[in-house]
């Protein structure tokens, strides 16, 4: 009886750190590996406007995040929206925030879930360890406000919004997908800014170099294409070769992009990220009340918000709004941890290299090497599929009517693996979009090529974002299109 | 490892600067919104927040992404009848979603809402009036103290140091603990004087009396010296209370010519006129009647949802509305418990029998037990007799406002008396 950390609900900052220290001794026992924590209490108009900023600690201003914000509190109000109880920042030491409304279960929840959940994935997955690096993003994200800041007072607040809001329509095209970028010190970038500046220019006019052609140069009739092949990552070509841009402007380009790729894994990993955290707090907070730590009242109250976290209502529920990440991704973990349990003859075949061995090993595996989609190509189970009840609905406009292409049955199972892999494949979900070709002798213009896939076209906001390119880049810009054959059509163009 | 750290006091609104930004980027629509809601609310909500819908294409930010068409499949969880090879008719087109759960997302987001606050708010309704700006801050301020001074304290900020005050206590305690030493200092020195004069002085007994006296002398200039030029007891501050304003309770008559010359944009700009009397009432008297009484040819009280839109037609004799304030007045709101406040708007009609009538009975018998009488005459036509008749009434009384009005940054002016007097004290 005496025990249990604490029986009743007020949270004090002893008890915080008494919880902390109980749940990262037992963390430790089971092998997570985290980064030092900094745990911060907030107040709720502090967590609303930490969530507006898209959990930036440091931000720079801009009016979308006030939109947020108006949103959040809009509904706050209103009682539509609980807040989230937690935030936790990929940085190192990595931050989380604990609400102060919270009850003392709460923060420990939150603790658990956050900052050793969260924090050993930030740390141990390989797209975080290649794409981000965490000692260096506040820094970085410092830098990034008050070079902003400054803009503003040199070349006044409307320029940078605008500004801003080209980039930020691009910003889901500011990432590469493949090239490690390089690391981020704030450090180098501050002293390596004003050279970039003069290097970055000086490299864009010899580009555009209009001084006629020397007659000892021969003029070659079919000049190479620019550039000479096709480029993903827009912002990156618009920041290095963008005609009319001022240094300031291309060193705003390249702040959205940077921050665009700190986020990227956590785009990619959500099922992943998510259901680890919660695989974690579940396991943590069990493992307390197992030794005596905790009472059951405690129990009853984690296990409450627990349950609604990783609830998965069916299709046909009111409350449904697609498949909720927490659920899929904490049932996953926790069938991994099944299987290398107590497999079934199901199981021996479906995952012969798990089946039946050291679960803490194996899911140590799962969350260091995959993201989303190659995990749920691995891991997918059919049991879980069964226990999901998943189908896949057919949706092709060339037909009539919906077709239930696969059910939860044994033909179904590989079907249905796959066309949640789809699901959540960034890389089919954004559609895909090229720097195609500049015409360099001409009209300087930019042309874009989408590649359609599976015949889906562009949504109606085309036109607009690419009024924000147009901004950019100063010249003509046009979109066209790919069909499956190969057939090339103009979408867009402005002039 | 872990380090907690406490953020609640620090970094509160952090997202100030992010928040008006974006009412500044949506002014107009904002404004629209808000002139919506002025009309729509009555006199007594004006301050208050309030809620704005933006359609939110305007609000957008938009990225590349999928339309509608081509192929997909969609996973969902939670079947319960379905096998393979079933079909169903494709929704509606519009819905984006596949499956039959389509378009139960609840709220509908054509609309970007969020809620203004209550400071917000009235700046946008100033926006048009051109208050200037001392009368903004005073009308957007909630006072309910002020601070008075309230003699000296031994305790304060270097700021409120009063310095005659503090010097004076010096020389006052200077004076007071060297005094009574410097008198013995004097007889010490007398008498020592005398000692080392006197033909005995050899004497041993004396000899050792001189030594006394001697070591005597230098305790006490020890003792002078010691004495501060000032010290920190000396220092004395101005003191400031707060004291609350007095309680005190106003009614505010809002009359109004409804007859057919009236037209609803007329009644809009008298509205922003009540209004703005009404803004400057709950500022300064905690509690506020508000009377509306309308005419035509015969006067009558109203509430304010009929005294704004109900309409009439008719000829215009404006005694009956000045007769019936009169007796309200009399009946209810005796003037030496209320202070009375009384706001007119007239398109300035009337029959020409009549108009001496108001004089007489504003002179007589009404401006007396007024605080102040504010009158508006909405139209852009010459000199009526109303006009004229109560320009003797303004020469006769310093409170009587009068302003003719085209669009409702004229209003202000008729106020400008009433809010000097405030801004001053």
């Amino acid at each position: 009886m005496a025990d249990y950390i604490s029986t009743c609900s007020d949270w004090t900052f002893e008890l915080i750190d008494r919880y902390d220290q109980e749940i990262g001794r037992v963390a430790r026992n089971y092998g997570l590996d985290t980064y030092p924590n900094q745990i911060e209490i907030i107040s709720a108009e502090q967590m609303m406007d930490a969530y507006s900023s898209i959990g930036m600690p440091v931000g720079y201003n801009h009016w979308t995040y006030g939109k947020k914000f108006l949103e959040y509190e809009h509904s706050y109000r209103r009682g539509h929206m609980g807040l989230a109880y937690e935030i936790v920042i990929n940085s190192d030491p990595c931050i989380v925030y604990l609400m102060e409304e919270n009850t003392m279960t709460m923060q420990a929840l939150v603790i658990a879930h956050a900052a050793y959940g969260h924090n050993s994935f930030f740390k141990n997955n390989y797209l975080f360890q290649t794409w981000t690096s965490a000692d260096a993003i506040i820094d970085y994200l410092l830098f990034a406000k008050n070079y902003v800041a400054e803009c503003e007072q040199r070349y006044g607040v409307e320029e940078v919004e605008l500004m801003l809001d080209s980039c930020h329509a691009l910003m889901n095209y500011g990432v590469d997908r493949y090239k490690r970028p390089s690391r981020l010190s704030a450090q180098q970038e501050i002293s390596r800014q004003k050279e970039r500046e003069a290097y970055l220019q000086s490299q864009v006019n010899d580009l555009w170099r209009t001084l006629p052609v020397r007659k000892t140069e021969k003029r070659k009739k079919n000049a190479k294409p620019f550039p000479a092949e096709p480029q993903e990552n827009l912002l990156y070509f618009i920041e290095k070769n963008a005609p009319l841009l001022e240094p300031w402007q291309r060193e705003i380009v390249r702040i959205v992009r940077k921050i665009a790729q700190y986020f990227y894994p956590q785009r990619q990993t959500q099922v992943m990220n998510e259901g680890w955290a919660c695989f974690w707090h579940y396991t943590l907070l069990n493992t307390l009340y197992d030794e005596g730590l905790v009472n059951e009242s405690f129990m009853f109250e984690f296990l409450q918000s627990h349950t609604n976290v990783i609830a998965q209502p069916p299709f046909n529920n009111k409350h449904f709004s697609g498949i909720n990440p927490y659920a899929l991704g904490f049932s996953m973990m926790q069938d991994v941890k099944r299987i290398s349990q107590q497999p079934t003859a199901e199981d021996h075949e479906w995952f012969p290299d798990i089946a039946g061995g050291d679960w803490r090993e194996n899911l140590d595996f799962a969350m260091r090497n995959f993201k989303d989609e190659s995990f749920i190509a691995q891991y997918l189970s059919p049991k879980l599929i069964r226990d999901l009840k998943l189908f896949a609905v057919l949706d092709d406009d060339r037909r009539d009517e919906y077709e239930i292409s696969a059910i939860h049955n044994n033909k179904g199972y590989q079907h249905l693996r796959q066309a949640l892999v789809d699901q959540y494949n960034l890389g089919s979900q954004e559609p895909d979009i090229q720097v195609y070709n500049v015409n360099l002798r001409g009209d300087r213009s930019l042309t874009l090529r989408h590649t359609q896939y599976n015949r889906r076209p562009l949504g109606d906001t085309a036109p607009e974002v690419l009024k924000h390119l147009k901004r950019l880049w100063q010249f003509p810009v046009r979109l066209e299109t790919v069909d499956q054959k190969g057939n090339v059509s103009l979408l867009h163009e402005i002039k | 490892m872990t380090q907690i750290i406490d953020r609640r006091l620090n970094g509160k609104n952090k997202n100030a600067v992010n928040r008006q930004r974006f009412i500044k980027r949506f002014r107009q629509q904002i404004k629209q919104a808000v002139a919506e809601a002025v009309a729509e609310r009555s006199i007594t909500d004006i301050d208050q927040g309030e809620r704005i819908n933006i359609p939110s294409k305007d609000t957008a930010e938009p990225v590349f992404r999928h339309g509608a068409g081509g192929r997909r499949e969609i996973v969902q969880p939670g079947n319960q009848e379905f096998v393979v090879g079933d079909t169903f008719p494709r929704p509606k087109t519009g819905q984006k979603k596949g499956g039959s759960n389509a378009g139960n997302s609840g709220e509908s987001t054509d609309e970007f809402v969020f809620q203004l606050s209550r400071e917000e708010f009235l700046e946008f309704f100033f926006e048009d009036l051109a208050l200037p700006d001392l009368v903004k801050t005073q009308l957007t301020k909630i006072h309910e103290h002020k601070w008075v001074r309230a003699g000296y304290t031994v305790q304060g900020v270097p700021t409120n140091i009063n310095v005659i005050r503090s010097l004076r206590g010096a020389l006052a305690r200077r004076i007071a603990l060297r005094n009574p030493r410097e008198r013995q200092l004097e007889e010490a020195e007398e008498r020592l004087h005398a000692l080392q004069q006197s033909p005995d002085a050899d004497d041993p007994v004396t000899a050792r009396m001189i030594r006394e006296l001697e070591d005597e002398i230098v305790a006490l200039k020890r003792h002078i010296e010691a004495v501060p030029f000032i010290d920190e007891f000396d220092l004395r501050y101005n003191n400031r209370i707060k004291q609350p304003k007095p309680i005190t309770q106003a009614v505010m008559f809002c009359l109004m010519d409804v007859s057919g010359s009236m037209t609803q944009e007329r009644k809009d700009i008298a509205k922003r006129f009540f209004i703005l009397l009404y803004l400057f009432l709950i500022r300064n008297y905690e509690h506020i009647d508000v009377v509306f009484i309308r005419h035509h040819t015969t006067a009558k009280e109203v509430d304010e949802q009929e005294f704004f839109y109900s309409r009439e037609s008719g000829g215009t004799v404006v005694s009956s509305a000045l007769e019936l304030m009169y007796e309200i007045i009399a009946k209810r709101y005796p003037s030496h418990e209320w202070n009375i406040y009384a706001a007119q708007a007239s398109d300035g009609d009337n029959w020409d029998d009549d108009t001496e009538n108001c004089r007489d009975l504003l002179m007589g018998k009404i401006m007396p037990l007024l605080q102040y009488y504010a009158y508006i005459e909405i139209h852009d036509r010459d000199d009526k007799r109303l006009w004229q008749e109560y320009k003797t009434v303004q020469a006769a009384y310093g409170n009587f406002a009068m302003q003719r009005i085209e669009s409702v940054e004229d209003i202000y002016p008729v106020f400008r008396e009433l809010f000097k007097k405030r801004a001053d004290g």
